[in-house]
């Protein structure tokens, strides 16, 4: 059972391979550097938050409903893709760790079309980039979390094909296992964003 | 039979980890959209409840915890998080200081 040589969900010990420890160590590594490009978009989202220069401020533009039913795509998201993960590492049927990866795939591709609907809302409301210091920041931040999102979803197709061509190997097997920390982080990411953009902008 | 019992631990962390998340955000969007505070203390609360659920996300997804197994990467993660505090609560201080002096 203590066969844990990484944080995050690790294989069955008799899965694991000398290089397993390595690859996951390293994409730790490359989560927590995007960790600090997140933490300095927030800082400067937080000091230019309050210069709209007199466009349209924070609680003119942002909405509640929306930014729920988002939240709610994306948590869903995340404890489907956790369904996929013990699929692969119990070795339950391939059709049901598709399945799961396919819901995954889907809830996140909703979660980009609500967000791409508000970012048009935005602009018909004249909330674009140009426009003040607050949404400059605003569209630096929020769209760097959508692009993520965007990523993972290609790379959920990638791994789509790859266990339809390879099978459950130990790299496939791993590779799914960083995209399930890629896709938690970018959870986490969203509380972040949900608290701190949308819900400080409509006290 | 021990895979088995392993595979309902996991499951239940994940199932855990979804009702708090949900409770948790649920919670802060019930307090936005019914402001039972002041805006101040609503900030705060915000604040408190997404501390909570990042916790809680690092914990039951992310399978973080304090076991002595690996520590290498939770240092890791712990200085990180050194590093984000010290820029983004230094920047704010530096900006919003200058920004105060400029009034």
């Amino acid at each position: 059972m203590s066969g844990r040589i990484h944080p995050g969900i690790n294989l069955r010990a008799g899965d694991q391979q000398p290089t397993t420890e390595g690859v996951m160590f390293g994409f730790w590594v490359f989560m927590m550097s995007d960790a600090v490009l997140f933490a300095l978009l927030f800082a400067v989202y937080a000091s230019l938050s309050g210069n709209t220069a007199g466009g349209p401020e924070a609680g003119q533009v942002f909405k509640l409903v929306p930014a729920a039913l988002e939240t709610g795509t994306l948590l869903l998201s995340s404890s489907t893709f956790g369904l996929a993960s013990l699929a692969m590492k119990y070795r339950q049927s391939m059709a049901w760790l598709q399945g799961m990866l396919a819901v995954t795939l889907v809830l996140g591709m909703i979660f980009l079309g609500l967000e791409i609907h508000d970012f048009m809302d935005m602009a018909r409301q004249g909330a674009v980039p140009q426009v003040s210091g607050f949404l400059s920041a605003f569209f630096a931040l929020v769209p760097t979390h959508f692009l993520h999102v965007a990523f993972g979803c290609v790379w959920i197709v990638v791994m789509m094909l790859q266990l339809r061509v390879f099978g459950l190997t130990h790299t496939t097997r791993t590779r799914l296992l960083r995209l399930g920390l890629f896709w938690h982080f970018l959870d986490i990411v969203w509380v972040m964003l949900f608290s701190f953009v949308f819900l400080r902008g409509l006290l | 039979m021990e895979d088995r019992q392993a595979f309902g631990r996991e499951l239940r962390r994940y199932v855990i980890g979804l009702v708090l998340a949900l409770v948790l955000s649920g919670a802060a969007f019930a307090l936005v959209a019914w402001a039972p505070l002041p805006p101040d203390g609503l900030l705060g609360a915000i604040a408190g409840l997404a501390l909570l659920q990042v916790m809680a996300h690092f914990r039951f997804f992310l399978h973080i915890d304090l076991k002595q197994s690996h520590r290498d990467d939770l240092q890791l993660i712990l200085f990180t998080g050194l590093i984000i505090g010290l820029m983004v609560a230094g920047s704010l201080w530096i900006i919003f200081n200058q920004n105060q002096r400029m009034m």
